[in-house]
């Protein structure tokens, strides 16, 4: 019963988000205020009833029931509660419940933070979501519904890949997802703006601190898959250039040059058209990578059932998606674009180049991920585009950006003079390549020129930071303007931050990690770095749904005791194989990493041990960068933009009066 | 509006990021494309020796073998039709074993023993990798051995 509950409650939000797509836009263009009024209910009508559908089925994990196939494939009463729940994301059918019911979540959210927002732009957003909508809950209902029986009815579950059995995966797709639809505000804000054909300072106001959310999560949803990836499969990478998690990175890149396309047109007026492209692009490359997961077509751990049928529906819809939305740009762009003019060297050009890198660096991306599909498509081979491709195009394009993005905020809009700028910041720079270069040669770093590069690039971003806060402070006088500047240059200054972090704990890491496999009786020692790895047998642990070998290693550094570590191997009930817990010492300087590998003859076993120094740094720059944009977000002038609109007798923000600001 | 030579200057400057960008892109994409080949293939001769390539099939039951090292191991890679014998050192992954699908990446030796630098196994234990799916059907292995759900992971 509760399960058709919930697959009726998905056919009636398919009829509300027709509803929410067509009547409102009907409305808005024919301007009859009833039919745009429909948009906010309709859009609320859906998400009560995917609250209910995803309610319902979570229900139905939790008392296992067994008799929907989706459930019976992915529970077993033996899973713990938390995992029976995250279960309901853990596959195929109900992670597209849960893309549907974020959409119309942030759908509500639009019409809920209005911030004075006028009725006909609330209407156009939710409407384009309703559209979108209408693509995700066909899908579902046509090819992968959640509520489909099974008959008969077994008496267990196949269990939850034990992998995801995980907190850190229990999380992860939620983030991710969050982020993924969360590019549907700006998109549809753009295509809202398009059918206006009107982009200024308000409009950018609305929209960016959406873009600012959707780009938090997003953030932090990729962090944390590569850190769980990192702990949990045993291998010690944390990022692997693998299709899907490429399928994340491209809209990230896209998403942030988007942020700063967005600076630039809320300040300067400029770059209109191509900020509303950005929007465009951004969500594309997100419902690209629903296709890539969802399809099959690709060679990846992610992959899932490749059912053809599916593959072919969402290439349709993201071709539609795509085409309408390109189609409507080409038609209505010249509408939007133009806008302020500025000199060669100013802030503006900066944040052009900035797009530019990060435009490229996702296309080169989308080349490497694609192109093995296409050869394969026309019959010329299957090959592989491995991280080396990846590596080589991404780092060369990644540093120079690192540099611009230190002398980005200290350049003036419109007009800055090349030598002012020279006098001001040669002795930054020298100091950058000093402190960087003196750094990793005092620590013991050797001579890397990567090494070396990315640290004298991350002083750079340190120290431009500080110079910029201090210029700002002198403004405001001393130190006690701190908390009187704003959160959104604040927010900037502490992502900016994160991109140092992330920039040396990635050089760092990669460079100086030593990695071993060894095979060791009980008692006998291994070396690898500076540490000693002694081990002394294993255990058996019985856990709630698995059977565990746990490992003992004693770490020592020159004699002194540093850590006993557990690594384990896990052998569920359900599964034929086993799986790998490594176990990690953290430290803020270096990661210690042990894992199980297979036992040999006698009590031996192989083991595999890392020594990763910074590794942390690339996950504490990731959650820096996520709290600058949560810092900006929150920036007063999104508020007052709310108060303005509430204010009796000021008739909300008048739209000329914030365009005026420019 | 800008001047037309500030104009070009900046779409000079785009040029010639774009352009970099392009050429790095391009390169990089000749030096690190990576080839798949199974294991009937190589027999035929059609795998290149001293490169490096990938190799997919099944590992064929009872060929697999430990030296007295315990890390080191020897195994056949098979599609039913042919099979390349491997070596590999180190720990393999925990969804590696006899009878199941696996791609290898390393390179042919002219003896035609298979050194591989990574042996790679899906997270699902009925997971098939489509290029190995592939090869076993070319290979005429029925369907039966290549059916299978695939992997999972959101």
């Amino acid at each position: 019963m509760i399960p058709e509950i919930g697959h009726f409650a998905l056919i009636l939000a398919l009829g509300v988000a027709a509803v929410q797509g067509v009547l409102p836009l009907i409305g808005t263009a024919r301007g009859i205020p009833g039919w745009v009024a429909t948009a906010v209910p309709a859009a609320r009508a859906q998400l009560l009833l995917l609250l209910v559908a995803f309610g319902a089925l979570t229900y139905s994990f939790v008392v296992s029931d067994f008799s929907v196939a989706y459930v019976a494939h992915n529970s077993n009463t033996e899973q713990p509660l938390v995992y029976r729940i995250s279960a309901v994301w853990g596959a195929h059918e109900g992670s597209l419940l849960l893309w549907a019911l974020l959409l119309a979540l942030w759908t509500v959210g639009v019409s809920l933070f209005r911030r004075g927002l006028p009725d006909e732009l609330v209407a156009r957003v939710a409407a384009t979501c309703g559209l979108v909508s209408i693509g995700f809950l066909l899908f579902m209902l046509l090819t992968s519904n959640p509520f489909d029986r099974l008959i008969p009815v077994p008496t267990q579950g196949r269990e939850l890949n034990p992998l995801l059995q995980d907190p850190g995966l229990a999380l992860h797709p939620p983030m991710l997802y969050m982020g993924y639809v969360g590019l549907v505000v700006p998109f549809a804000f753009a295509v809202a703006a398009l059918m206006e054909g009107r982009v200024d300072a308000a409009w950018v106001r609305w929209s960016r601190p959406w873009t600012l959310v959707a780009w938090v999560f997003l953030t932090l949803g990729i962090a944390l898959g590569s850190w769980w990836s990192y702990y949990e499969l045993g291998w010690g990478g944390w990022w692997f250039w693998d299709p899907v998690e490429n399928a994340s990175l491209m809209p990230w890149l896209v998403a942030t040059g988007l942020l700063h396309s967005l600076a630039v047109t809320e300040k300067r007026g400029a770059f209109k058209a191509w900020t509303v492209l950005l929007a465009i692009f951004g969500f594309s490359l997100s419902l690209l990578g629903t296709f890539l997961v969802r399809s099959g077509v690709l060679v990846s751990v992610h992959a899932f059932a490749s059912d053809p049928a599916r593959g072919v529906f969402i290439l349709i819809f993201l071709a539609a998606v795509v085409g309408s939305s390109l189609l409507l740009y080409a038609w209505r762009a010249p509408a939007v674009a133009g806008g302020g003019s500025f000199e060669l060297m100013s802030r503006e050009t900066l944040l052009l180049l900035n797009n530019v890198v990060l435009v490229a660096a996702s296309a080169s991306i989308l080349l490497g991920t694609l192109y093995p599909l296409f050869m394969d498509a026309l019959g010329l081979g299957k090959i592989s585009v491995g991280p080396p491709y990846f590596n080589s195009v991404f780092v060369p394009l990644a540093l120079p950006l690192v540099l611009l993005l230190g002398l980005g905020p200290l350049v003036r809009w419109k007009e800055d003079s090349a030598s002012a700028l020279a006098r001001a910041l040669w002795p930054t720079a020298a100091a950058a390549v000093a402190l960087g270069t003196a750094l990793v040669v005092l620590l013991g770093g050797g001579t890397v020129v990567g090494v070396i590069l990315s640290t004298v690039l991350a002083v750079w971003v340190l120290l431009t930071a500080g110079a910029g806060l201090a210029r700002r402070l002198r403004k405001r006088g001393g130190l006690a303007g701190l908390f009187g500047l704003p959160r959104a240059y604040l927010g900037m200054v502490v992502a900016h931050l994160g991109v140092a972090v992330l920039t040396l704990g990635i050089a760092v890491s990669s460079t100086y990690s030593k990695e071993r496999d060894v095979n060791m009786g009980v008692g006998e020692s291994a070396k690898v770095g500076n540490h000693d790895f002694r081990f002394e047998g294993v255990t058996r642990l019985p856990g709630p749904n698995y059977l565990a070998t746990q490992g003992t290693v004693r770490v020592t550094r020159e004699g002194r005791e540093v850590a006993t570590l557990h690594p384990e191997k896990r052998q569920y009930a359900s599964q034929s194989h086993s799986m790998t817990e490594a176990a990690i010492h953290s430290r803020l300087t270096r990661d210690i990493y042990v894992a199980l590998g297979e036992a040999a003859q006698g009590d031996a076993w192989s083991l595999r041990i890392y020594n990763k120094p910074f590794i942390q740094w690339i996950w504490w720059g990731s959650v820096l960068m996520a709290l600058g944009g949560l810092l900006a977000a929150t920036d007063r002038r999104y508020r007052l933009l709310a108060e303005a609109a509430r204010q009796p007798g000021a008739g909300g923000p008048s739209r000329l009066a914030l365009a005026g600001k420019r | 509006m800008k001047s037309g030579k500030k104009r070009l200057a900046l779409v000079g400057v785009i040029l010639l990021g774009v352009g970099a960008a392009a050429a790095l892109a391009f390169t990089a994409f000749r030096q690190n494309m990576l080839y798949f080949f199974s294991p009937t293939q190589v027999s035929a001769g059609e795998a290149p020796i001293g490169h490096t390539f990938r190799l997919g099939g099944l590992v064929e039951t009872g060929s697999l073998k430990r030296h007295a090292d315990g890390l080191t191991v020897d195994f056949a890679i098979t599609d039913t039709a042919h099979r390349v014998p491997v070596t590999y050192s180190g720990v393999l992954p925990d969804l590696f074993r006899e009878g199941q699908g696996t791609v290898a990446l390393g390179k042919l030796g002219p003896d035609g023993r298979f050194a591989a630098d990574e042996v790679l196994a899906k997270h699902d234990e009925n997971y098939m990798p489509p290029e190995v799916a592939d090869a076993l059907k070319t290979a005429g292995a029925g369907p039966a051995a290549v059916t299978g759900r695939t992997g999972r992971l959101p």
